[in-house]
């Protein structure tokens, strides 16, 4: 279904119209398209999803719905009020939260909940019963005396919603509301926005840079750099999907060379590693021979599966770039094969028993694992449950408080500087010089590893080859789009060889294509030898994963391949359990057997 | 919604936001710390710490030949809280305390100073001084020319003869008649005080509120941006009346500062600067939306400005005609003159008139500007 189409609703079935709207920023001296000739309805008592990877321009579409910002052209009208020039009556009809909740750290939860009731002009006599339903609704009764700053993740996101609604509007807009926030406390959110929708008829305007939450909206806006890709139910996004999706599993083979073979057979679109499966999704949908798709492999076999809603976006991107395909930088000849099922020699990282303690509080406890050379090791957890100090400690940033732990042979109680010279770290957030041109931080890294003369030319022109980034050298690299930002933080990351590579979210809200990208060179650094370490709750980068460990409450609760681990959690109920659901399982599990 | 409802919930709104205010800044130590703990500083520094005055300064006398003229002449050094004599036997020596930094200050008496001050033509006697502070060196040579003249004139009265000089000076200080320097420090330290509070401390939780996302949450309620100013206005009104009220009285009861004028007055030019100071502060938070740069701002813009053109320290009548003419856009520079008069003067209309005229002229300025530039827009 498209834009037009929905023009067949009568003006009061509207809650919210966006209609040609343009909006550019001017940044330093340059300008900014952040929105190209947007369209779009939002329907009245439905969930409707503005999907899009970072800097598709969600935030912008929100806070032009908000009355926060004037579009450039174009018109958006709110449950009947134009934006703009009614921008104060907008603002009184709507609930609205901003990605970082709008709260306020240092106010009670109560507190919070009092401004905002004032600010909305609550009576004071509608309060108490109010306020009850909010903080039952919320699961916050027992924290109201609790200093906002003070809760996880996954309530300061509730308390953050609770105030948006403290006076019932008729139009939610939540703004990222699930970023950065557990799985768990994800599907609780979610299950209150659709209460509020079944029960109290209210609209909801949710972005997500999560591909999957699209699958949960009953309406989905899809945006990609600025414009609009599609609008319409999950359903029949995904239908022309249909029957082009497969899953090819077998055993005795390294998954990553067959993925990066597979990616350059004709008629193949996609192809991600699942686990212990291969995901392939097909140009069309006349039936893929094995044995065309992977000649001279044997012991395969290949199932359809269902498409998912990734795979009508990754379809709608790929066919307007022109079809253009990243491109797989495995090396042919330098393969290690089955690192993954073997194991061998000795392990790259050990860890014993270690902990970690701030005061009473134990943010690490009785962590143990190894991980093997050429291993690519995650570790799972919502924020919170210790994954960021184990990874501190492990890059020697951070002492540990007991246990033992060894990286690259070095033991780094002692020598930690040893052990961090073969340490190569890239996160999410891009520690490089916004400032600094592309080459310019090429060279700054390279003379922070003290890499002079030859080897740091001879490795910058490598990265420059590597990554391409030939013919961006010179530019800034604080405007280069994030793909770019990526490689570069990559390249940077890898100028001293490092033998391990630790990732911090590496592809956490970047665009389908964009993560394949980086990840066909996870796995070709993987095949060539290097150790890569990762943490992350986001369920998609653990996919990738050769084994992975799930924490909660400094512990780890679970350690395996991806598949052993959803195969642990599956049920009657949940015969093919997702990543997510393996979990979510979990850790509820681990919480009523603690509770 | 109504007009009733709509007029009843802006003062709800209000009342919100003030209530929210009061408790942030309870529960920060960054503001307690700029509201009370700051002023404690500084007038615990500028009133004991920071003398303009020279008191007991170390000269050098060098006596080539004591006799009993050059142990009177002495005598007199060393009856004077002004300075710390030491004795030298020979001018090389006391050239080294000089070099050294020990003394500030040579006095020397030649091998014939007892036979020439018999003399019509009278004794010379050498001063060489430490000209490196300027300032100090023009204080001391004219205290040690004082000290001089005043032992001459005893010495005549002693020996009976008329000490004839063709012009006496009657001197009289007014205002200030011990001559403290405490007197116009502490007060005009009260000007930094409600400038630190007014314009860096508000213009700081003003881009805290930016940088956190909650101005982002704010706006999409119902709030007007002029309620949201009022909002920030009541709180640091009231924290900056209570920082006046402290400083007061630390310099009432601790310095012992005379308060001449009348209290009232005080109150009232204090609250006009301080309205004055808000409106910079605010002015500044609509510019600068992280609190590093709304700090920097705010110290450059009012405090820095408050501190070296107000005329708290330097004199604006001895300032080039340019800077001359810049304090006049400086606020401190009306109050500091109003809070002088005030405490030391008495309530002297024809200065606090005027300056008061010039603070309203400020606030009204600064607050406008800032209602007609804050629009309820993230751009």
């Amino acid at each position: 279904m498209t834009a037009a189409s929905l023009a067949a609703y009568s003006p009061d079935q509207i809650a919210l119209e966006v209609s040609g709207v343009s909006k550019t920023f001017h940044v330093g001296t340059r300008l900014v398209p952040a929105l190209q000739q947007v369209g779009f309805r939002v329907r009245h008592g439905l969930v409707t999803g503005l999907v899009g990877p970072d800097a598709a321009g969600k935030t912008t579409l929100m806070r032009l719905a908000a009355g926060l910002l004037v579009p450039d052209a174009g018109s958006i009208t709110v449950l009947g009020m134009d934006a703009t020039t009614q921008s104060l009556a907008v603002q009184g009809a709507i609930g609205y939260m901003p990605q970082r909740f709008g709260l306020y750290e240092d106010l009670t939860v109560q507190e919070n909940l009092d401004l905002y009731a004032d600010l909305q002009g609550v009576p004071e006599s509608a309060r108490a019963e109010r306020y009850r339903e909010l903080m039952h609704m919320a699961g916050l009764e027992q924290f109201t005396k609790r200093l906002a700053g003070q809760l996880s993740g996954g309530m300061k996101q509730k308390l953050g919603l609770a105030c948006a609604l403290v006076r019932q509007p008729s139009l939610l807009l939540l703004d990222e509301p699930t970023v950065g926030v557990d799985p768990l406390s994800r599907r609780e959110l979610w299950d209150i926005v659709y209460r509020l929708v079944r029960e109290q008829g209210t609209s909801v305007l949710l972005s997500t840079a999560y591909l999957d939450e699209a699958e949960r909206c009953d309406e989905v806006v899809l945006l990609h750099e600025g414009r609009l890709l599609a609008q319409g139910t999950p359903v029949e996004l995904r239908a022309t999907m249909q029957g082009r999706t497969y899953e090819i599993s077998g055993n005795n083979l390294e998954k990553r060379v067959l993925l990066a073979k597979l990616t350059h057979v004709p008629g193949v679109l996609d192809g991600l590693i699942q686990g212990d499966h291969l995901r392939v999704v097909m140009e069309d949908t006349t039936p893929p021979d094995l044995e065309i798709l992977l000649p001279g492999v044997s012991g395969m076999a290949m199932k359809p599966v269902p498409p998912r809603f990734e795979d009508s976006f990754v379809a709608m991107i790929k066919s307007k770039s022109g079809g253009k395909k990243f491109s797989s930088p495995i090396p042919a000849g330098k393969i290690v094969p089955g690192i993954a099922q073997t194991y061998p020699g000795k392990p790259v990282i050990e860890v014993n028993n270690l902990q970690r303690r701030f005061g009473d509080f134990y943010a690490v406890n009785n962590v143990t694992f190894s991980v093997a050379k050429g291993e690519v090791f995650g570790l799972l957890g919502a924020n919170g449950a210790g994954k960021s100090t184990t990874f501190r400690m492990l890059c020697g940033l951070l002492p540990p408080s007991g246990g033992t732990l060894r990286v690259a042979g070095a033991d780094l109680r002692h020598a930690a500087a040893t052990a961090r010279e073969r340490i190569g770290y890239m996160s999410q957030k891009f520690s490089l010089y916004g400032n600094l041109s592309v080459i310019e931080n090429l060279k700054f890294f390279s003379s922070v590893y003290g890499l002079s003369g030859k080897r740091g030319t001879g490795r910058i022109s490598w990265a420059m080859d590597e990554f391409e980034l030939g013919n961006i050298a010179d530019f800034t690299s604080g405007d280069l789009s994030l793909g770019y930002k990526q490689r570069l933080a990559l390249a940077c990351a890898l100028m001293h060889e490092p033998e391990i590579l630790f990732l911090d979210e590496p592809t956490s809200g970047v665009d389908p294509l964009a993560r394949r990208e980086f990840w066909a060179r996870i796995n070709a650094l993987a095949a060539q030898g290097v150790t890569v370490m990762v943490t992350t709750h986001f369920m998609e980068e653990a996919e990738y994963c050769d084994r992975i460990a799930i924490m909660a409450a400094g512990e780890i609760l679970t350690m395996g391949t991806p598949g052993s681990i959803k195969q642990q959690t599956r049920t009657e109920k949940m015969p093919a359990p997702t990543m997510e659901d393996a979990f979510v399982a979990l850790i509820l599990a681990h919480e009523e057997a603690t509770a | 919604m109504s007009n009733g409802t709509s007029m009843g919930s802006g003062k709800m709104r209000i009342r919100g936001l003030v209530r929210k205010e009061f408790l942030q800044i309870v529960r920060d130590p960054s503001s307690i710390a700029i509201a009370f703990l700051m002023p404690i500083v500084l007038l615990l520094l500028f009133g004991y710490g920071v003398s303009l005055d020279s008191e007991h300064v170390p000269v050098a006398i060098v006596v080539e030949q004591p006799g009993a003229d050059t142990a009177d002449f002495t005598a007199a050094f060393h009856q004077s809280r002004y300075f710390n004599p030491v004795m030298y036997a020979n001018t090389r020596d006391a050239e080294q305390a000089m070099m050294a930094g020990s003394v500030n200050a040579i006095v020397v008496l030649r091998q014939d100073f007892a036979k020439q001050l018999r003399d019509p033509d009278g004794a010379p006697i050498q001063l060489i001084v430490n000209g490196v502070d300027a300032n100090s060196a023009r204080l001391v040579s004219g205290y040690v020319q004082g000290a001089w003249g005043t032992w001459l004139e005893h010495y005549a009265q002693l020996r009976g003869q008329k000490f004839e000089a063709p012009v006496q000076m009657e001197q009289r200080v007014w205002f200030n008649s011990e001559l403290r320097s405490r007197n116009f420090l502490v007060p005009g330290l009260v000007a930094l005080i409600m400038t630190l509070i007014g314009a860096l401390l508000t213009a700081m939780v003003m881009a805290r509120e930016w940088e956190r996302g909650t101005m982002e949450a704010l706006m999409v309620t119902p709030l007007s941006m002029s309620e949201v100013i009022v909002g920030k206005l009541l709180p640091y009104f009231v924290l900056g009346m209570g920082g006046l009220a402290l400083s007061v009285s630390m310099a009432l009861f601790l310095f012992d500062v005379p308060l001449r004028g009348s209290m009232w007055v005080l109150i009232a030019t204090s609250a006009l600067f301080l309205i004055a100071a808000l409106g910079m502060g605010l002015l500044i938070s609509t510019i600068a939306r992280s609190q590093f740069v709304a700090g920097q701002l705010a110290l450059i813009i009012t405090f820095l400005p408050a501190f070296l053109l107000s005329g708290f320290i330097f004199d604006i009548g001895s300032m080039p005609p340019v800077v001359q003419f810049i304090t006049h856009i400086v606020a401190a520079r009306y109050y500091i003159a109003i809070l002088q008069t005030v405490f030391l003067a008495g309530n002297d209309w024809s200065v606090i008139v005027p300056n008061a005229l010039a603070l309203v002229v400020m606030a009204t300025l600064f607050l406008g500007v800032t209602w007609r530039k804050s629009r309820k827009r993230l751009e």
